[in-house]
């Protein structure tokens, strides 16, 4: 409260309503809460609503079934195949292209020539669609036009590696795809973080004579952790709707071997005209990421105010 | 002898870019060296030179004899504080002390010792669990000089340590460094651009600009007798208060005054008549009854007075120049009036307008 010595000026006594302090900015962020208010918890809502009735081609809210649609879901080949699938691409993605990534970043944060060139080079798989990095690896993984024949025409005749046409391995196929996508964006991410490290600290290691490799690990990578939080989350995010690079890639072939549980939603809502047995699997969807969601958040967010 | 640290024609170059030219430095056992100068001068490039964390472009590095020249940092026998203490933030401060130890594989009560030592001459016993984010700047550093302490090495290495602190807490842990030095008696390198810490920590400062030494000595040396015009200048707050005018037969002539130079002590003996400046220390200057004593005296018109507490500073014109005068801090001087004021010729510097260089 500025007071003058005059005294002409007017000075409220009362404090202003905090309703009304930025409003502008609160103006401007009304459209984004509303749309997130209706959009994910309505619509949530009303999913998981629907979860519970015999809905097919058309929402159904009158006809109340209970857990018919849960027990139908997890009874299911597909369904339990598709469950398997995406635990294993989950993993194996998470670890692979934070590992990847990881490795890259750190070889580029070593103060190479044409540090931006190999950056951009690493990087552009993740300006392509899932689409498109889907059909490339189906052609590159084709047995009769890829790798396996330009291995066979140099000379080793019996060399064979065709995951999409082996049901066993052919997630890791779909696997090699997404990391290909994805690590050159976790890399980006990551050298960012690293940038980010006071140089002092690099040259503190150094005088005490700490290997590289254990100040990545020890200093390093602790360091790090928000960077690496933020690009858990997206790589999580990129896991749970992987659909397009299934369906250019595989189609879900060979027979239900590669399905994965969006796709299986997909085709239940759209396809199948069974939205209630769609609405179930994308409840369930929505079930296994708040199982992990929660703890993390819990440890992340709730330690604080204990300690 | 053998010097703690012996520099020899040392070159660093970037690219193109010539960043140190043959420089030559020796640092004696126990020594507290302190790198001075402004940004840019060159003084941390050579300090990490000396650890190691750059790769010179020609030259010898010795430290207690041993050439190190292409010797690992840690393979170097010092130890080296930061201006951001550098600290690893997710371990506790016992685990920063500890860390390069156990690396090093040094047996675990030595390194329960040495930490423990540590802790007790630097005060950051009750410290030791905490993590840096929960210290103060001041302890921070403490911890960071801590950590060069366990190593028990010979030389250590302050890249200007004090900066971040704030005022007080800087005078604070200056005071230490110093007690710090006494009790330890190991050599130490010290960059700053921060001239009262060079002044007060120093047994020698080397003075830096553009990637040479301009002068190197003791700070009385530094301050009394700058080797040339910039260590002049950038010694001393407020700084020198210099007049050109020419030099004949050993009388400075400026406009229509001359002053015999009786009393000072010429570099060489002078000869020819040439283009000098005369710099005289605001400090230097005497006012009120000690003027009569003095053997130059001068009326100045003053201009500008900031009184600072413990003293005052004038800004006044004598004849067409201007000159800098601290006064006590009791003298009462208005600005428009006329003082006289006295100077001692055996406390002013002469230098060659031309080459810059002390006369």
């Amino acid at each position: 409260m500025a007071v003058t010595d005059t005294g002409q000026t007017e000075v409220s006594t009362k404090r202003p309503s905090r309703l009304f302090k930025n409003i502008a900015a609160k103006i401007a962020a009304i459209p984004m809460i509303f749309t997130a208010l209706v959009v994910f918890v309505g619509c949530t809502l009303w999913t998981i609503y629907h979860s519970f009735t015999r809905s097919r081609l058309l929402p159904a809210p009158d006809k109340w079934v209970g857990l018919d649609n849960y027990e139908r879901l997890w009874s299911e080949n597909r369904w339990l195949i598709s469950i398997e699938n995406l635990a294993i691409y989950g993993l194996c993605s998470l670890v692979l292209s934070l590992t990847i990534g990881f490795v890259l970043a750190a070889l580029l944060d070593r103060k190479i020539r044409f540090e931006n060139t190999i950056r951009t080079i690493i990087l552009y798989p993740f300006a392509l669609s899932f689409v498109v990095t889907g059909l490339a690896w189906q052609w590159i993984l084709n047995p009769e036009l890829g790798l396996q024949n330009t291995v066979r025409n140099i000379g080793w005749e019996s060399f064979t590696f065709d995951p999409l046409n082996n049901a066993d391995i052919v997630i890791y196929g779909v696997l090699i795809a997404g990391i290909w996508q994805g690590s050159g964006f976790v890399m980006v991410l990551l050298l960012a973080g690293m940038r980010g490290i006071d140089e002092d600290v690099w040259k503190a290691s150094r005088v005490e004579g700490i290997p590289a490799w254990k100040t990545y690990i020890f200093i390093v990578i602790p360091m790090m952790r928000p960077v690496f939080v933020t690009a858990l989350v997206i790589i999580s995010a990129g896991i749970i709707k992987v659909y397009d690079l299934v369906v250019a890639q595989t189609s879900g072939g060979p027979g239900i071997a590669s399905e994965v549980p969006a796709k299986y939603v997909i085709e239940k809502m759209f396809q199948a005209q069974n939205l209630g047995l769609g609405f179930a699997a994308s409840t369930m969807m929505l079930l296994s990421v708040l199982v992990v969601l929660i703890p993390w958040a819990y440890l992340e967010f709730g330690g604080k105010k204990n300690g | 002898m053998t010097y703690s640290v012996e520099i020899k024609q040392l070159d660093l170059a970037f690219g193109a870019v010539k960043v140190l030219q043959g420089l030559d430095l020796n640092v004696s056992e126990g020594e507290f060296l302190v790198l001075l100068g402004s940004s840019g001068c060159g003084k941390s490039t050579l300090l990490n030179c000396i650890a190691g964390l750059l790769e010179i472009t020609d030259g010898q590095i010795f430290i207690k004899g041993k050439n190190v020249t292409w010797a690992e940092p840690s393979e170097r026998g010092i130890g080296m504080v930061f201006q951001s203490y550098a600290l690893y933030p997710q371990m506790t401060v016992k685990g920063n002390l500890s860390f390069g130890l156990k690396n090093a594989k040094i047996p675990k009560n030595e390194i329960e010792k040495r930490v423990a030592r540590a802790a007790e001459i630097l005060q950051i016993g009750p410290l030791l669990d905490r993590k840096p984010g929960a210290l103060s700047g001041g302890q921070r550093q403490r911890v960071a000089i801590g950590r060069a302490l366990v190593r028990d090495v010979d030389v250590f290495l302050f890249d200007e340590p004090l900066s971040n602190l704030d005022a007080k807490l800087r005078v604070d842990l200056r005071v230490e460094l110093k007690r710090l030095h006494n009790q330890l008696q190991n050599t130490m390198i010290y960059v700053t651009h921060d001239q009262v810490e060079a002044m007060t920590l120093a047994d020698r400062i080397a003075v830096m600009k553009g990637g040479a030494i301009m002068q190197l000595g003791s700070p009385d040396e530094i301050y009394n007798k700058p080797r040339n015009l910039y260590v002049a200048d950038f010694i001393g707050s407020p700084s020198m208060n210099f007049v050109e005018g020419h030099l004949e037969g050993g009388l400075f002539k400026v406009d229509d005054m001359v002053l015999p130079m009786d009393g000072y002590v010429f570099a060489a003996p002078q000869t020819a008549d040439r283009l000098a400046t005369i710099g005289i220390r605001p400090e230097h200057v005497v006012t009120g009854e000690l003027v009569p004593n003095a053997p130059l005296q001068f009326n100045v018109d003053v201009d500008l007075v900031e009184p600072m507490g413990s003293d005052t500073l004038v800004y006044a014109k004598l004849g067409q120049h201007p000159f800098r005068i601290r006064m006590d801090g009791q003298a009462s001087v208005k600005v428009g009036e006329t003082i006289s004021i006295g100077v001692d010729p055996s406390r002013a510097s002469l230098f060659d307008t031309a080459t810059e260089d002390r006369l």
